[in-house]
């Protein structure tokens, strides 16, 4: 059996069968990563003794029935940027370069009760500021599809891992598009869930009130079931939401007949790239001969989400960065002087330039004279764009559009010019300033066979919708062939 | 293009806690007139009548008992520290 062409249930599924073992499956990966790791640079740390350990605990459970769930034995990594007890977890940068944290996060322990196996940490941009995995203080990752692109961000490791074989599944943290941005430019499933669904318990703070952290796999099922596992009311992140409504593989079927499903027209303007346009637009039409009702709608306020969001996701950062002075963990600067001498050495040593550039734009917008004009104003811009979403959800069960304005750039060139870089979150961010689920998932490839993302927003709490209306459209795909610029 | 002055940047990076470089500090002036010029774009919309909206979903605070459930992790929370003396964090002199 080539267990690497299996999902990570149909894995799941051969393992409870006695088909296959936990330990064949870590296996299978590990040479995997043998072969490619070493190109790709997916990861920032592995633990194979760990991981073998692990696969044969976890089997001996199966063997003994107290695990029987479809993760149980599956391969799985963590975007770096999420603790685990006795594991290096360095948010890719410098400053965390040594630090090993002595608990988990509850997403990670929730994945451990599923019964996954951990591979190891995955590379992405430092403290998840960037689009590209760049700025990662450990060199970047490639994408799979082509290592001379970027694999994107921030989240780059974990999509890149997925794509390459190097895991099952993985998990991201989204900011402001970090699990689906890399999981359409490596061509995976990325879903970002509705504020408060996953506990934040563990996972790095970038900006708070934006942060989620999702999965990252194969196919919508995959994603929907590691979703369903790390779903859990945590009372030890104040903004978990006590949700019972998490059984998210209940809505894997194929059915999108009477489904309202709007496409906004402001979307498809000049800064989108003809062949991502007419994939994605490709995408709409199957969903529609699949029994959706799809409509053309102006959203609007598309353009003032970028701003809003740099404003409050820098503020916000300064904030939650500010922990960082070498004291309690990580880095110090060498070289003597007063306490304050030492925090500034240690932070301007380690932290790397987008960090820094986003701490200095923080701080500024939170100053005082400056707070009212810039924070505030973003604030009131996001209740406007949530006020947007709101009126379009009144007529819509989901939103159709692109991921990006374009397929993944080559490494190199999106670090030059930020502003150039931030403008491409432009399609994704609104869904961390309104809160809303979001799932990517491929919908095709451009000429030069580079996988292009569809992106289905949802309202608060509607992820079954999105989940069905993905897996009817992959599904759809997989039976149907093509139909017209989908070349998957 | 608006630039942003020295002394703004010195005293960003005073509240920042970040020492730049006279290059890095020439760079952050650029790099923020530019993102603040673009920032700016939120101006052209009217939210006089529009409150901030912090989170987007109702929140309250989550009060709990005062009761101890994780054990003793101080050497385990130490561990990490660049430097410890006497089950306690170790800073350089404070004045």
């Amino acid at each position: 059996m080539d267990l690497l062409s299996l999902t990570a249930v149909e894995l799941g599924t051969a393992i409870q069968q006695g088909q296959t073992t936990a330990r064949e499956a870590i296996e299978a990966v590990l040479k995997q990563i043998d072969k490619t790791e070493e190109i790709l640079h997916c990861y920032i740390s592995i633990d194979r003794k760990k991981a073998l350990e692990e696969a044969e605990g976890v089997q001996r459970k199966i063997e003994a029935g107290e695990l029987s769930g479809p993760l149980a034995g599956v391969p799985a990594a963590v975007k770096d940027n999420l603790c685990t007890e006795g594991m290096l977890t360095t948010c890719a940068s410098r400053m965390l370069g040594n630090f090993v944290p002595g608990y988990s996060a509850e997403a990670v322990l929730n994945l451990k009760r599923a019964g996954a196996v951990l591979v190891g940490k995955t590379n992405m941009d430092e403290f998840a500021m960037g689009s590209t995995t760049e700025t990662s203080a450990f060199g970047p990752t490639r994408n799979p599809r082509d290592p001379e692109r970027v694999p994107g961000g921030s989240s780059g490791g974990s999509a890149a891992a997925v794509a390459a074989g190097e895991c099952f599944f993985a998990l991201g943290s989204d900011t402001g598009g970090s699990i689906r941005q890399p999981a359409a430019y490596c061509g995976v499933v990325g879903i970002k869930p509705t504020y408060g669904t996953v506990s934040r318990y563990g996972l790095v703070a970038y900006g708070s009130s934006l942060d989620q952290v999702g999965p990252l796999g194969r196919t919508v099922e995959d994603c929907a079931v590691v979703l369903e596992a790390i779903a859990t009311h945590d009372r030890k992140d104040s903004t978990s939401l006590a949700r019972e409504d998490t059984d998210f593989s209940s809505a894997l079927e194929e059915n999108v007949k009477g489904m309202r499903i709007g496409i906004p027209r402001d979307y498809f303007g000049p800064g989108l790239n003809g062949e991502v346009k007419s994939a994605v637009l490709a995408a709409a039409k199957r969903l529609a001969a699949e029994g959706a009702w799809v409509e053309e709608f102006d959203l609007g306020l598309t353009e003032y989400a970028v701003p809003a969001y740099y404003t409050i996701a820098s503020a916000e950062a300064s904030s939650n960065l500010e922990r960082f002075d070498g004291v309690k963990y990580g880095y110090r600067a060498e070289g003597g002087g007063s306490l304050h001498e030492m925090y500034k050495k240690t932070r301007s040593q380690g932290f790397g330039p987008e960090v820094k550039r986003r701490i200095m734009l923080g701080s500024f917008v939170l100053s005082a004279g400056y707070y009212d004009a810039y924070y505030r104003k973003a604030l009131r811009v996001k209740a406007m764009i949530r006020r947007a979403f709101d009126e379009a959800f009144a007529r819509y069960d989901c939103i159709l559009g692109p991921v990006t304005p374009d397929t993944a750039p080559r490494l190199g060139e999106s670090l030059a010019d930020p502003l150039k870089m931030y403008l491409g979150d432009i399609y994704t961010i609104a869904a961390n300033l309104a809160g809303l689920p979001a799932i990517s998932l491929p919908c095709g490839k451009n000429g030069a066979g580079l996988p292009i993302g569809l992106q289905l927003t949802g309202d608060c709490f509607q992820e079954k919708k999105l989940i069905r209306a993905a897996y009817t459209y992959e599904q759809a795909v997989k039976k149907g062939g093509q139909t017209g610029d989908e070349g998957i | 293009m608006a630039v942003i002055s020295e002394e703004t940047i010195d005293y960003v990076s005073i509240l920042a806690k970040l020492e730049l470089s006279p290059e890095e500090k020439e760079q952050a002036g650029r790099d923020m007139g530019r993102l603040l010029e673009y920032i700016d774009k939120l101006a052209e919309l009217d939210t006089g009548n529009v409150e901030p909206l912090s989170h987007v979903l109702p929140l309250e605070n989550v009060f709990r008992e005062d009761v101890v459930t994780n054990g003793d992790e101080s050497s385990m929370i130490l561990d990490n520290a660049p430097e410890q003396r006497d089950n306690m964090f170790s800073v350089p002199r404070t004045f």
